[in-house]
């Protein structure tokens, strides 16, 4: 089935009874080439790409609960190219060209919206870093533009400009960046994979991992045990337990990162906004709900939801940047779990156990990293060798202190990103 | 979440500074070779459930705790004065 105006034309006016399921719901195999535990954003762009750019279609997803029902739906739906080191620069820029193509390669509409990244500052030393960054990203082939006051002033009239504590000096503006739909991208690629003849296993949770003579030959769960010569764990949220399976512990917390929405408002906040002196960005979505988050509540943690403390932390930055909100109502909050890394970078590797790849550890940043991951770990499985943009994601990189990749410049240790 | 201090009582979360998980404690030797400060550096069990970390009392008594708690339901079954030596 392929979506088109005229096929919408027509099921419109035939009262929608040509539609058909998005994918297959198939029985277990008991065999497969290649198997990717985790069926969120991450393992089924994983499979689309196994399937599209390698012609591996013997493939198979295996997901404890249902498609896309993890942090790919839970997250605040941004995508940016705005890194600044060697490793993230070149992977997240290759990310967002994969991004803005993506909603042709999946005739699938992924409501991607390319209205701007601002990152505004409120110092010298920070517009300097700014200017810096900005310069990076140039550099790596992406747009930044420096912004002074008067140019934030022109796209969100609407801050506090003048706070005395945080006035507000310009922002560093990502034209390229914006927001795209989560769940319509677990679904898009979902759709793309079954397409090409994965085999998407729903309410498959694996409780094993077989390992012989140092090479993986399949695995157990709840719904039998299927062998595979490759196995991908893209699970992040529980790389932890899942890599536990196989015996291994990672360089890896859980911590728990908040986000917050209000009632339904007439369209007023054009772009994404973040707030330089506090944690707090925000955007608005297409239903009209302000959505917004903050930083993370610091200490580990598996639960969907957090604490108060940084709910009253982003509430309080909220209100420093932009007054205007105290008269938004907040409607939900939730707690995605992020796979926190000691550099605060992501991990895409083999692991010591042959056939077995290894792909988490993407902190904050998973969502708008969701295609380049996929392109770069399908790359990885069916060639055995890195994808150059995902190259400096390695997993040694902690042990050898070799190719650290800290943007934050405040260590490689845990509890610090 | 609420931290019962041993010093000072229960107190609120903001009163604290979570450290990390009490792995931390079992300092290897200097000698030790690259793979043990790896381990103690970098690599966690991370578990879901029950957990024991360290947290600063930096807006009380300045004591670090060793706290047993759940990282699922935030649950918190105790707390203890971590040991001088």
């Amino acid at each position: 089935m392929r979506f088109s105006a005229l096929k919408i034309f027509k099921e419109g006016l035939t009262g929608n009874m040509g539609w058909a399921p998005h994918w297959r719901d198939p029985e277990p195999k008991p065999e497969y080439d290649i198997l990717i535990i985790g069926g969120g954003g991450h393992g089924l762009a994983t499979a689309f790409y196994l399937a599209k750019e390698h012609g591996l279609t013997n493939v198979a997803v295996l997901e404890k609960g249902y498609l896309g029902g993890g942090n790919i739906g839970r997250n605040t739906t941004i995508v940016r190219a705005n890194y600044n080191l060697p490793g993230n620069s070149e992977f997240y820029s290759h990310s967002l060209k994969l991004w803005e193509g993506m909603e042709q390669e999946l005739n699938f509409n992924t409501m991607m919206s390319q209205r701007g990244v601002l990152n505004l500052f409120h110092s010298d030393g920070q517009r300097d870093y700014a200017a810096r960054r900005g310069n990076s990203m140039v550099n790596q082939g992406d747009d930044a533009q420096l912004l002074d006051r008067d140019g934030v002033r022109k796209l969100v009239p609407f801050l506090d400009f003048d706070n005395i504590r945080f006035p507000i000096y310009g922002g560093l503006y990502h034209a390229r960046g914006g927001t795209a739909r989560h769940d319509a991208v677990a679904w898009g690629y979902a759709r793309g994979a079954d397409q090409r003849g994965v085999d998407l296993l729903q309410n498959c949770e694996v409780t094993g991992i077989d390992i012989e003579n140092g090479a993986v030959k399949g695995v157990q769960t709840t719904r039998g045990a299927i062998r595979a010569r490759k196995v991908g764990i893209v699970v992040a949220g529980r790389s932890g337990q899942v890599a536990g399976l196989a015996g291994m512990r990672l360089p890896i917390e859980s911590h728990v990162l908040q986000a917050f929405v209000t009632e339904g408002l007439k369209p007023c906040i054009d772009h994404v906004v973040t707030f330089g002196m506090g944690h707090f960005y925000i955007s608005q979505s297409d239903k009209g709900g302000l959505v917004f988050g903050g930083d993370l509540d610091f200490y580990a943690s598996y639960a969907a939801r957090g604490n108060l403390p940084m709910a009253e932390h982003v509430m309080e930055a909220a209100m420093t940047l932009m007054p205007v909100i105290g008269k938004a109502r907040v409607l939900r909050s939730w707690g995605g779990i992020m796979d926190m890394s000691p550099d605060g970078s992501p991990i895409i590797d083999k692991t010591g156990i042959d056939g077995l790849y290894l792909n988490c550890g993407w902190c904050y940043g998973g969502f708008k990293a969701v295609p380049g991951s996929g392109f770069s770990f399908a790359h990885l499985i069916a060639q055995d060798r890195p994808h150059e943009p995902a190259a400096r994601f390695r997993l040694d990189r902690f042990r050898t202190g070799h190719g650290i990749m800290d943007e934050e410049g405040t260590g490689a240790q845990h509890n610090l990103h | 979440m609420r931290i019962p201090c041993p010093i000072c009582g229960t107190r609120d979360r903001r009163e604290f500074t979570y450290k990390g998980a009490a792995v931390l404690l079992d300092r290897p030797s200097p000698e030790a070779d690259a793979a043990s400060w790896d381990a103690y550096l970098h690599l966690r069990d991370n578990p879901a459930g029950r957990t024991r970390d360290l947290w600063f009392h930096d807006a009380g008594c300045a004591a670090w705790l060793v706290v047993e708690r759940d990282t699922i339901s935030h649950e918190i079954f105790g707390a203890e004065l971590l040991d001088a030596d």
